[in-house]
């Protein structure tokens, strides 16, 4: 597969991540004492004004990008030279490529809708200013993440956005719980990246050792050839344990219900729609690595299709209408990792834009209820919501029907083509096929479940139902900008064999990833019976949602009476996290309390060493203060001693 | 012949005076002896032919620094000690018997007469005429010098003990 | 006699030294301090005859001046003293210490 071998430089493109840098840079100094009033409008324009302009850039780009022929479609930016040791040299270098270009719009699109709607949400948080600040440097981090040129920019922005998912998700940090959120987050992300940096290291130090010695993609993905498939299968591996904290796969998936805690705007974009899904990303530009190794892509296919499944058996009991959704997310993205696992790497990035668009909306969605009722978040107690917020509704309901993969809106096209793709390819399997068709059901049933506990039936809090109310129009407008894309954007990526013409989407990323390479060969009836078993499976949950939670609501409840265990286990999500704690947060806590802390750090660094240098030089001050005893006899004395010594000494000579 | 014993005779009570100086409890005592030991010094520089020396030490250091001394022992009042015994502490066992030791040592590395015996002198050596005739010419800037240390001295003195308002006695 | 003259010297000195340091009373350790300074004179004195040098003399005129203006002084001081603490036992008078 030849790369992008022709660039054009496009000296725009240092200013989609630069801009939204310096929208952080400005608010983070004017961030005291703000308010969602009066001096807070400085604020949000500047905040909102920098993703857009990037957004613009990125159009720009887009534009110039398809100017081109499509073998020689790169746009390369080069700003300075950061490292230049001998003959390794890594510049801050951006680049723009097919794949990198879907990845901006997405981030820049979606992102600045939900800069827009955090104006209304965040209205009055006495943190204004903090919070679009470290919003527009997660954009920063993000863009540079998908820019970058090179393994060196794309783990600084991982990192990057690591740090602001920390911020953001404990950004209301006087709550401990919150705050925890926020390391928790961070600490899996870094296990994580644990493996990362190890993939990262083993690619760099085996090139080396064939002497091409380099950080940057297009050079890698030139002699990728040279390593050996063992090399190539261990830093596959380990590139995805990254990915999988980052992408919260499982078992590093612990960290995304808890980040719930963070504002519900913070859960869109960087746990929906852009933080979550690089790891996606970053196996899809590897994926000039992953195809030479058939284990490492089974691996990562597997991992994502039992993901999906697990994280969806989790969400059909979850009671807060954002764990669900948290969950849901996790199930999505195995389902993007399968896609990349089996080698439709164009399948699996659409399904991340189209899940970028519906599930930024779901998340939004739910903002805009949580905003309604007071901040209540349990699901069982709201009903009836939907003659009380209309648009909220409206919108979360096309949101519902493209994540259940109904036609003919975006999550039918990305879903489908990935259950195919795990059927078809050469990677696929039917048993692959059979557990991501099953979550699909599982899928369509606990959205829907969603909607209708939300949305339909009575109130069950009248309270709560009084005094709900539609939100402003700054985050109603974005939910219907989303809407749109949740229902049309699927046109992008309608499959070849349905004869409507090429499959845009795919074409598009051609250059980058080539060709997917079927299984065997299957006729077009084998196709569209696929396509109906994946409606089929979407109906089922849908009915079988309508008739436990609208027909006869008492269904749930006796069948979760009949099967308690069952039940409970779902409902603690397996219990990982109890599980984790108990081998290795307990553990590690006992051992940095008892031994690192009391003993090493209070006992033997602050009272041995500091303390002691200070005993030590008390005492011998204490010995030394004898001698000024203040009288004159004394120090008679002493001269006397002196001059006798003096003189014995010259005498006995 | 006169001489030697003439000697031994001041020199046996310079020692005596002395030991009585230190060892005398009511501080009067102290500065009568001390006196006593003047003389006997005085006696000795006579010896030596320092005689303008040994007459200045009876005239200032025995009638005018002693007095002075005296004057101000009886301005203060100062009793005899009070405790019988002298408080025993190291330093001062110590201090008399390395001192002990120190002279001894001295004394004994001075050896036996050292020196000759004495050149002759004639009338003028020690006398007024002779040490004015050094202390005119060679030795005049230290001349100077310590009368200015006697006008400071003299500042100082009236000075430090001037009555301030509000002083008690 | 320079001889016996520096022995003698030696041993005034001595005696000085120990009532300067083994004395309390501020007074009497003056007079000590006078003491040392007349067995200096002394072997001054006995070293000149012996040299035919009358350096000697003169330094025991300065050091004569010199100890008249410091008995001066000092006395000054021990009436301050006096004045304030109420005696001049020099075992209470160690506010420098430490």
């Amino acid at each position: 597969m030849t790369p992008l071998e022709e660039t054009t430089f496009f000296g725009y493109l240092r200013w989609i991540p630069a801009l939204p840098l310096i929208g952080f840079l400005i608010n983070i100094f004017s961030a005291r004492g703000e308010t969602g009033h009066g001096r807070a409008s400085k604020v949000h324009w500047i905040a909102c004004l920098a993703p857009f302009g990037s957004f613009l850039i990125a159009l720009l780009s887009f534009s110039r990008l398809l100017e081109l022929a499509p073998e020689a479609r790169r746009l390369t930016d080069t700003v300075f030279t950061w490292i230049a040791a001998g003959d390794f040299t890594a510049n801050l270098s951006f680049s723009m490529d097919p794949l990198s270009a879907v990845m901006t719009l997405v981030v820049t699109g979606v992102g600045f809708l939900i800069h827009v709607y955090s104006v209304g949400y965040m209205h009055g948080d006495r943190a204004y200013a903090r919070y679009f600040a470290y919003l527009n440097l997660f954009m920063a981090m993000m863009l540079l993440l998908v820019l970058g040129d090179n393994l060196l920019l794309l783990f600084l922005g991982w990192e990057g956005v690591g740090l602001c998912s920390y911020f953001l998700i404990g950004f209301w940090y006087e709550d401990p719980e919150k705050a925890y959120a926020g390391l928790k987050a961070f600490v899996v992300n870094r296990i994580g990246d644990f493996g990362f940096l190890l993939g990262i290291f083993l690619l760099f130090w085996s090139l080396g050792q064939k002497g091409i010695w380099t950080i940057d993609f297009h050079t890698i993905q030139a002699h990728a050839s040279l390593l050996s498939p063992t090399v190539i299968t261990a830093i596959c591996l380990l590139l995805f344990m990254g990915a999988m904290g980052k992408s919260a796969q499982f078992p590093l998936h612990v960290w995304l219900p808890d980040a719930m805690a963070g504002p519900t705007p913070v859960s869109a974009l960087i746990h929906a729609a852009t933080m979550v899904t690089a790891g996606v990303y970053m196996v899809a530009r590897m994926h000039f690595l992953y195809v030479t190794s058939d284990f490492a892509m089974q691996w990562v296919a597997w991992f994502g299709a039992f993901t999906a499944l697990f994280a969806a058996t989790i969400g059909i009991c979850q009671n807060d209408i954002k764990k669900v959704l948290a969950y849901s997310t996790v199930s999505q993205l195995g389902y993007m990792f399968v896609g990349v696992g089996v080698g439709a790497y164009a399948a699996g990035i659409f399904h991340l834009m189209t899940h970028a668009f519906f599930k930024a909306l779901l998340f939004l969605g739910a903002g805009s209820v949580m905003h309604a009722v007071s901040g209540e978040t349990n699901i069982q107690k709201m009903g009836g919501l939907r003659s009380k917020m209309p648009w909220t509704f409206g919108t979360f309901l096309i949101a519902t029907l493209a994540i259940a993969g109904f036609p003919p809106f975006s999550g039918f096209f990305s879903k489908d083509e990935i259950l195919w793709q795990a059927y078809a390819s050469g990677h696929g399997s039917t048993a692959l096929w059979a557990v991501l068709w099953i979550g699909a059901a599982i899928t369509s049933f606990y959205m829907f479940r969603l909607t209708f506990l939300t949305f339909f039936t009575k109130p069950r809090d009248h309270h709560l139902h009084d005094h709900a109310h539609e939100s402003p129009s700054v985050m109603t407008i974005p939910l219907a900008l989303l809407a749109v894309g949740a229902a049309v954007a699927g046109f992008l990526g309608i499959p070849d064999s349905w004869g409507l013409g090429h499959n845009l989407f795919e074409g598009f990323l051609e250059p980058v990833f080539g060709k997917p390479h079927p299984g065997g060969h299957f006729s077009h009836s084998t196709e569209a019976l696929f396509v109906g078993l994946s409606v089929a499976a979407g109906l089922a949950g849908l009915i079988l949602a309508w008739v436990f939670y609208v027909r006869s609501r008492d269904i749930p409840v006796r069948l979760a009476r009949s099967f308690p265990l069952v039940y409970r286990i779902l409902l603690n999500k397996y219990y990982v996290d109890e599980i984790y704690d108990f081998l290795f947060v307990r553990p590690i806590r006992v051992l940095s309390e008892k031994i690192f802390w009391k003993i090493l750090d209070a006992g033997i660094v602050d009272d041995g060493m500091v303390n002691g240098t200070a005993r030590f030089f008390q005492g011998a001050a204490r010995l030394l203060r004898r001698i000024q005893a203040g009288d004159v006899q004394s120090y008679g004395f002493a001269m006397i001693v002196g001059v006798l010594a003096i003189v014995g000494f010259m005498l006995l000579q | 012949m006169i001489q030697a014993i003439a000697f031994y005779l001041f020199a046996a009570t310079a020692v005596v005076f002395a030991l009585l100086v230190v060892a005398a409890r009511n501080p009067i005592y102290s500065a009568l002896s001390l006196i006593g030991c003047l003389f006997a010094i005085a006696g000795i520089f006579a010896l030596n032919s320092a005689h303008l020396v040994a007459i200045l030490q009876i005239l200032v250091y025995a009638g005018a620094i002693m007095v002075l001394i005296l004057f101000v022992i009886m301005l203060l009042n100062l009793s005899p000690e009070e405790l019988g015994k002298p408080v025993f502490n190291t330093r001062k066992v110590l201090a008399v018997f390395l001192l002990a030791a120190g002279g001894a040592l001295l004394i004994g590395r001075l050896g036996t007469k050292v020196w000759g015996s004495l050149p002759a002198a004639d009338d003028r050596f020690g006398s007024i005429e002779g040490v004015g005739m050094v202390l005119f010419t060679q030795y005049l800037l230290p001349f100077e010098m310590v009368s200015l240390l006697l006008l400071a001295a003299i500042i100082g003195a009236a000075l430090l003990s001037r009555r301030e308002r509000g002083d008690r006695s | 006699m320079t001889h016996e003259s520096l022995v003698l010297s030696i041993i005034l000195f001595a005696i000085g030294v120990i009532g300067f340091l083994v004395r309390r009373n501020a007074i009497v350790v003056l007079m000590s301090v006078e003491l040392m300074l007349n067995a200096c004179n002394l072997a001054f004195v006995a070293v000149s005859r012996q040299l035919m040098d009358m350096t000697g003399h003169i330094y025991a005129f300065m050091v004569m001046t010199v100890a008249a203006a410091e008995a001066a002084v000092a006395l000054a001081i021990v009436v301050l003293i006096f004045r304030t603490r109420g005696a001049v036992n020099l075992d209470q008078i160690n506010i420098m210490k430490g």
